[in-house]
């Protein structure tokens, strides 16, 4: 079967595009009297300008759809960033490797520390993210944080620079569950724009990651676009396409997609495009309607009250109390009120949403959703018996 | 005995008889899954409110460690003396894991009885027919009451009864979908040859759905998404609790016989006897 950077190609995305744009209300209110997208062809009329005015009748369906499927329950996860050294530059990213920025890997007692601050706060299921870097992010260093974190941290995705099949063998082995790539544009122009020295100038393999992470056994595929680096309605369409290529060729895989909006990060990048909150939104409810079954995942990226919106929306999956610097939690955070008390310059980019965990569950609640901590055991990635748990979580 | 329910839902309809699954006995017909719902606190209300004696829980969501986990503690608000509290091992994308998890909840306090959900694909959460059968076989010689999900087949069903299994739990459709008995002409299949309980479980989304299915002949229902994503889950829980006791009075008066052609209410023969 191909891979997805030999189908996205084929695809008809100028057609598609156009459509996108420029469909009528009567192709919309077709598919609304359906209820559901179909085709990338729906998916298209539903993230069109027309759409966008029947954003309260698409958000009625992407609510009941997602209540179907996933009840009324939003998953919580928390990012820990276990490096900020990076071979590649990347013009948008605050970790490019010719930014500034205090370079900091932690140790496997390092992450421990962290990791006990977040199960406290309730966590239990975390994204392990790194920059690329072979020296520091490399020989069974993230194997050996994935086998000290699991007795605490059932469910644990890992979000690294591409690797082949053979090196996510032994992190599956380790007990990670899930795997996120994102490939931030699919526009090839403007990814080698963009990705101008390092590993990651490989557009293709990037694209590939998720079939090479599936093959090595991941249960969990994150994909996603950055808004910002092109015009969205392009990367909307890619993003659709590629999930609906890994649920026909990783069956096994639950797909989530993500919808990251640039933030402010070191290097000063302005993003030339702009997705706003309403387009935001009309995406989260296209997704849904496309696919009922994917996970969507709102990180902290988004203000407080765009957050609060989209919770009874379609959303799956939220990040709460976020810190994108290695150690940030240790080191910048107050440890009781969970929020950031100094500044973090080795952070990936500025969050907008600063609430505490708690804070957060507590508007979910509010919202007539249940907060869910905990949705997946060791026992199904662990053989034999787990060992002694490191770290117990405090009551 | 469990506690024998108390459902206001119900206490207008005719006594029937209980189902006897392995050991015990239940009065209601209708199980209940405790996943999707808005709260802890209004899953328990909806249980208590619908009378059931059964339900299930996935048991990637429990605490199993013994810690008392409080962001775990979805076993708190299912009362032992009130229910059967039946592990359901969703999450598992094969037997092995499957049954590491059976034997996790056993360890962990639970009752040795588990409901096999093996479904590899998170899409639409449709059992593995092989997984299940292999899983059910190490598991019922361990001693488990072994309650197979399974899709609506009737070859597989009774594969899984020759195994040892305490009952089958064929599919109306699709986990979520809310599409009620899809699957019928299968099910009445699984019913006809069945010497073990039949209980339709996922995609029962209407009350007529359930009483449908009792009235075919399954032997109980298990509901979830309906009642837990309900406006009121309350009200939807003793909705359903007052269509599977209707289904099933219907089922022991014989009602429903169809037939192609009328039948006259006054016999023609009469005249001969």
């Amino acid at each position: 079967m191909p891979t997805f950077s030999q189908i996205h190609p084929t695809l008809d995305l100028a057609g598609l595009g156009k459509r996108a744009r420029h469909a009528s209300d009567a192709d919309v209110r077709r598919i609304l009297a359906r209820g559901r997208a179909s085709t990338l062809e729906d998916f298209a009329v539903l993230i069109s300008p027309a759409a966008g005015a029947h954003l309260e009748s698409l958000c009625r369906l992407s609510q009941a759809a997602t209540r179907r499927f996933f009840g009324r329950t939003i998953r919580m996860f928390a990012p820990i960033y276990l490096s900020n050294e990076c071979v590649n530059i990347c013009r948008y990213c605050g970790f490019s490797r010719n930014n500034p920025i205090p370079r900091i890997t932690l140790t496997v007692q390092q992450v421990e520390r962290e990791v006990r601050l977040l199960a406290g706060r309730g966590f239990r299921s975390l994204l392990i993210v790194a920059g690329e870097h072979p020296k520091f992010v490399s020989n069974g260093y993230v194997e050996e944080v994935i086998r000290r974190l699991l007795p605490v941290m059932p469910s644990l995705a890992l979000e690294l620079g591409p690797l082949e099949t053979q090196d996510y063998i032994p992190m599956v082995a380790a007990g990670a569950e899930g795997l996120v790539v994102y490939q931030e544009t699919y526009d090839r122009q403007t990814y080698a724009e963009l990705h101008v020295a390092g590993p990651k100038k490989h557009y293709g393999w990037r694209m590939d990651t998720p079939e090479r992470a599936y093959a090595a056994g991941f249960r969990r595929l994150g994909i996603g676009a950055l808004y910002g680096l092109h015009e969205w309605r392009y990367e909307a369409l890619s993003v659709a396409a590629h999930a609906q290529h890994l649920l026909r060729a990783c069956w096994k895989a639950q797909v989530n997609i993500s919808l990251p909006r640039m933030r402010p990060a070191a290097g000063g990048f302005a993003p030339k495009f702009h997705m706003t909150d309403r387009e935001l939104v009309q995406a989260v409810a296209a997704y849904r309607l496309l696919l009922p079954h994917a996970g969507l995942v709102l990180s902290t990226r988004e203000p407080p009250a765009l957050r609060d919106g989209l919770v009874p929306l379609g959303i799956t999956t939220m990040s709460a109390g976020s810190s994108t610097e290695p150690g940030g939690y240790s080191n910048h955070f107050d440890e009781t009120t969970w929020t950031p008390n100094s500044e973090q310059p080795g952070e990936q980019f500025h969050i907008a949403d600063e609430r505490p965990p708690q804070e957060i569950a507590a508007m979910i609640r509010r919202q007539g959703y249940e907060p869910v901590w905990k949705d997946f055991d060791q026992a199904l990635v662990s053989r034999p018996e787990p060992a002694a748990p490191v770290a117990s979580p405090a009551s | 005995m469990l506690h024998k329910p108390d459902c206001s839902a119900m206490a207008h309809l005719p006594n029937t008889e209980p189902l006897r699954v392995a050991d015990r006995l239940f009065h209601s017909r209708l199980f209940v899954g405790t996943g999707k719902f808005s709260s802890n606190e209004l899953m328990r209300d909806a249980l208590r409110a619908c009378g059931t004696e059964l339900v299930t829980v996935a048991l990637k969501r429990a605490d199993l460690s013994g810690r008392n986990d409080p962001f775990a503690d979805i076993l708190n608000f299912l009362e032992p003396d009130r229910y059967l509290v039946l592990p359901n091992t969703a999450g598992a994308m094969n037997a092995e894991e499957a049954v590491r998890l059976a034997r996790l909840a056993v360890a962990a306090g639970l009752p040795n009885w588990v409901k096999l959900e093996i479904h590899p694909d998170p899409n639409y959460l449709l059992p593995d027919p092989i997984e299940t059968l292999k899983a059910a076989e190490v598991l019922v010689k361990e001693g488990f009451v072994v309650l197979p999900y399974i899709n609506a087949d009737p070859v597989l069903a009774r594969r899984l009864q020759d195994v040892g299994v305490a009952t089958v739990m064929p599919l109306g459709s699709p986990i979520g979908s809310n599409r009620g008995l899809e699957c019928r002409a299968q099910i009445e299949i699984i019913i006809e040859q069945a010497q073990v309980p039949v209980v339709v479980d996922a995609g029962i989304g209407l009350p007529s759905h359930a009483s449908a299915a009792l009235e075919l002949g399954a032997d109980a229902v298990l509901v979830n998404t309906a009642i837990a994503i309900a406006a009121d889950p309350i009200a939807a829980g003793q909705a359903f609790a007052a269509a599977v006791q209707a289904g099933r009075v219907a089922r022991e008066l014989g009602m429903g016989v169809t037939s192609q052609r009328a039948v006259a209410t006054s016999p023609l023969t009469s005249f001969l006897s």
